[in-house]
């Protein structure tokens, strides 16, 4: 199986958002959606304070409950790997994913009547580059690799540097790593 | 049916935009993105002035995507925000589409009328040559902002004009670029020099870099962030690069000055300035630091509120960095009209740690010895904009644009013509509005070239619908860089509607003002292939690549003990300034206390925002989706006492009672009790803007309070307080 995996650095992240529009052009994602954003997070009181940005996407979980839960298999892992992605031939809008994702990753709804979200851009991976959003970054604050290759970027990172992943009590195990 | 009432209504509980009625069919194909009929053509980014190079990607024809271009200095192959969400403006469906000519019915009333080219072009030369024929073509001046406004001077100056500003100089980083013309004898450049990539200190005073999305800036800031540089930053909100840092100076506003010059003093006093470089390249030293010895960290203290082993600490840290310490000269620098001074004071801070010129500070850029187009000499004019400044602002070494506002007002003003070009002014200067109503009452011809409708075109008698970016060719893009490159602009799509490229319309101008052989060429493209040819590449070779870089022909760096000599007066940089002492002002920065807000008013603090430059791009379809509109950033102290909260909407009230548009409260700890904060560049008036008119509260309307640089003209927009008043529901 090839695992996949973000890294995103909070330390270098500035919010930008360019990461969106990257993103919505790339995929052509329709007018008002959005299959990434941006969070800011401060905490402190003035002038003792923290901001982290985090960019935000599906995190393709290697436990993806709304793969199990989708009761069409229009939710499914792509090409033995733990992208998951819709098939929006087979989705019927029933948003028993929504309910399951614990990362509310799947909001959206694609005017052609499934339920759209982040694919890590597999047509890119498929040809060896990078997720769009990944090859934009103006501050090169996010990577994307194989975390079963032990000489990749992305696992020498979790390796050197502390990080977090978002809701790990889940046990969905997901695979978007924020450097701390 | 039931199903698909179900899922309209799931999208209308989702991100509550899916407008249209579902229509579900058996399965339809869903090609990849990418799957279809590629093809790219290189540019340079028009979406803010940094001009980084890409790629514009169609699809099956249709517009696809930007991405950067690998080769390029300016963005190292990767566009920000904005440029990668240029192509909405070329989707923007509120661009202007014809000519439109203003013109007044039988009742007094007045209104555009859509117009050929012809009729517009025609209208617009004969004016010109009956200004030209009663007073002069030099009576004739322009305002301009964007790399095609080079068409149009090219045009006035074949015609004999010679006075044109930009709100890049007066608004924005004219101070700058004069305090370090009088320290080093030259400006910083844009790009600017700074070597941030090899900085092992960085120090930043008010300059929210990662919020101004200067490209080159956030990536080479960014690179010294991964090495782990010392970043100091001077804000008094909690910015970006403040989170950023090792060490935050949370000053109060306005104060700046007098931290700088206790810094210099904490250098000069436990000598840990650059002794070798002072001596080699300075002059001025002993009267500085004579200067500086009554600017103790103690003192300072209590103007700043940055605590005394604070500022020695940080000054240490320079020092230890030193000569790989910047300390950055920022950008828009018309703050508090001393601004020149502040300039000159973080100048003379590089020049003590050594650092112009030095890897790690300040870089010897170099550009492309391109050839001009051969073509005959420009006539003289015998007016330009020092005629319209007087003997106002003697180092003021580019157009004032408020000067040359002024002086088309009145019967017997210097000019008789105006064209505007790119610039929406009444959002880019404070309270102009009343002075472009006069000017347009008194001018006999004003023009305004755009591609959006934005309110300057209000103003005008012509306006022209120039096509953006995307659709044309422009001069190759020659900035001064780390190395010397040329880039090309060419169209990736045909124009649409009837705009038209810059470089056509002043062509047709200046063929129907008898300027032929200024304008040679059919298509501007013969122009570039020839300057490139000259080079060495072609046209051909451009638009492939997009981007050529050439070998240095000079260092970008200092060499060990090299002689140098500055284009100053003296030959040095100029810690001591002879000539502002000649001409009556200060000849070392001197720093007074700013006027503190009154009761119930706060300091009115204004920036970026990474999604928008500033009014230009809000009605850009993809990025106004990123962002709407601005909010109001208020302590949680000021919110408490007042009672408000996030998400409802206020307004804000001047001292001289001008009362701002409503505007989304944004509670957060990242700003100071006694400021409030907002971006720049919403609050638009124009209602042909659709998305982004009346949408967020306009800065610039609260600055009735403009403190003016003596030395250069530049229009200070810090010094203003505003109140909050709650909007009753």
């Amino acid at each position: 199986m090839s695992h996949y995996a973000m890294v995103i650095d909070t330390r270098l992240c500035i919010g930008c958002c360019d990461c969106v529009v990257a993103c919505k052009t790339e995929n052509k994602v329709p007018e008002g959606l959005n299959r990434d954003w941006v969070v800011e997070a401060t905490r402190g009181t003035y002038p003792d304070l923290t901001t982290e940005f985090r960019s935000e996407r599906c995190n393709h979980c290697s436990h993806a409950t709304c793969v199990y839960n989708c009761p069409t298999g229009a939710s499914h892992y792509w090409n033995g790997s733990n992208i998951v992605l819709v098939d929006p031939n087979k989705c019927t809008g029933c948003k028993a994913c929504i309910a399951a994702c614990p990362y509310d990753a799947r909001l959206i709804m694609h005017p052609g009547g499934y339920i759209d979200k982040c694919t890590f851009c597999h047509h890119r991976v498929e040809k060896g580059l990078d997720p769009a959003c990944v090859s934009t970054c103006p501050t090169r604050c996010m990577y994307f690799g194989l975390l079963d290759d032990p000489s990749s970027t992305v696992s020498e990172l979790l390796r050197t540097r502390e990080h977090k992943v978002l809701h790990p009590e889940t046990g969905n195990e997901p695979n978007v790593y924020y450097l701390t | 049916m039931k199903r698909r009432e179900f899922i309209k209504l799931s999208g209308l509980l989702g991100a509550g935009s899916v407008a249209s009625p579902l229509l579900l069919s058996g399965c339809t194909e869903h090609p990849l993105p990418g799957s279809g009929t590629l093809a790219e053509t290189p540019t340079f980014c028009d979406m803010c002035f940094w001009k980084c190079a890409g790629f514009v990607h169609r699809e099956n024809d249709r517009p696809w995507k930007i991405t950067g271009n690998d080769q390029d200095l300016h963005s190292q192959g990767r566009m920000c925000t904005r440029g990668t969400g240029g192509l909405g403006s070329y989707e923007d469906r509120d661009r202007l589409r014809k000519p439109l000519l203003r013109v007044t019915a039988k009742d007094g009333s007045q209104s555009f009328r859509e117009v050929s080219w012809e009729e517009a072009l025609d209208f617009i030369g004969k004016r010109m040559q009956s200004i030209a024929d009663r007073y002069g073509a030099d009576r004739f001046a322009m305002i301009n902002h964007g790399y095609g406004a080079r068409h149009f001077k090219h045009l006035l100056r074949a015609w004999g004009s010679d006075s044109h500003a930009e709100p890049a100089f007066a608004q924005c980083r004219g101070p700058r670029d004069t305090g370090f013309k009088l320290t080093f004898g030259e400006g910083l450049g844009s790009p600017e020099r700074t070597d941030m990539e090899h900085s092992r200190c960085i120090v930043l005073i008010g300059s929210h870099i990662g919020e101004n999305l200067h490209n080159g800036q956030v990536q080479t800031l960014s690179e010294a962030l991964r090495r782990d540089v010392t970043l100091i930053t001077v804000d008094p909100r909690f910015s970006v690069p403040a989170g950023k840092s090792r060490y935050w100076l949370p000053i109060k506003p306005g104060t700046d000055l007098a931290l700088l010059l206790a810094w210099m003093h904490v250098l000069i006093d436990e000598e840990l300035y650059d002794q070798d470089y002072v001596e080699r390249y300075t002059t001025g030293f002993e009267q500085l630091k004579a200067h500086v010895a009554r600017y103790a960290p103690e003192w300072v203290w209590l103007e700043t509120g940055i605590e005394p082993h604070l500022i020695r600490e940080t000054a240490r840290a320079m020092a230890a960095a030193a000569p790989a310490t910047l300390v950055h000269p920022g950008r828009h620098t018309v703050w508090y009209g001393d601004d020149t001074q502040r300039s000159r004071a973080i100048a003379i801070l590089n020049a003590l740690l050594g650092s112009w010129g030095r890897k790690g500070g300040l870089y010897i850029q170099e550009r492309v010895r391109l050839p001009r187009y051969p073509l005959p000499p420009y006539p003289e004019a015998k007016i330009s904009f020092r005629d319209a400044h007087g003997d106002r602002w003697p180092f003021a070494g580019q157009g004032v644009t408020n000067a040359i506002l002024e002086a088309c007002i009145g019967e017997d003003a210097l000019y008789k013509g105006l064209l505007v070009y790119g610039t929406n002014l009444p959002m880019t200067i404070p309270g102009i509005r009343p002075q472009l109503r006069a000017a347009m009452d008194s001018l006999d011809l004003v023009v305004v070239v755009d591609t959006m409708p934005m309110e300057i075109t209000g103003y005008a008698d012509v306006v022209l619908p120039e096509c953006t970016y995307l659709e044309r060719y422009d001069d190759l893009r020659n900035s001064g860089e780390r190395e010397p490159s040329l880039a090309l602009r060419m169209p990736a799509f045909e124009p649409r509607h009837q705009s038209r490229p810059g470089w056509w319309i002043a062509r047709e101008l200046g063929h129907r003002l008898g300027l032929q052989k200024y304008f040679p060429w059919k298509d501007y493209s013969e122009v570039l292939d020839w300057q490139l040819k000259q080079v060495g590449s072609s046209l051909k070779e451009m638009q492939q690549i997009g981007v050529k870089v050439f070998p240095r022909t000079r260092p970008r760096y200092f060499a060990e003990g090299q002689e140098v000599r500055f284009r100053t007066p003296s030959g040095k940089i100029e810690l001591y300034s002879q000539q502002l002492k000649d001409r009556g002002f200060d000849p070392m920065p001197e720093y007074t206390r700013p006027a503190s807000p009154p009761e119930g008013y706060y300091h009115l603090n204004y920036g970026r925002m990474p999604a928008h430059t500033f009014g230009k791009t809000t009605n850009n379809p993809l990025l106004f989706q990123l962002a709407p509109e601005n909010t109001l950033w208020v302590n949680p102290l000021v919110a408490g006492e007042l009672g408000i909260r996030s998400g409802e909407y206020v307004r804000l009230a001047n001292p001289d009672g001008v009362l701002s548009n409503r505007i989304r409260v944004r509670v957060t700890e990242r700003i100071r009790p006694d400021s409030v904060f907002m971006a720049h560049g919403f609050g638009h008036r124009s209602r042909r803007l659709r998305l982004t008119e009346g949408v967020g509260a306009d800065d610039s309307d609260l600055m009735s309070n403009v403190l003016v640089d003596p030395i250069m003209g530049g229009t200070g927009m810090r010094g203003n307080f505003v109140t909050i008043i709650r909007e009753r529901v």
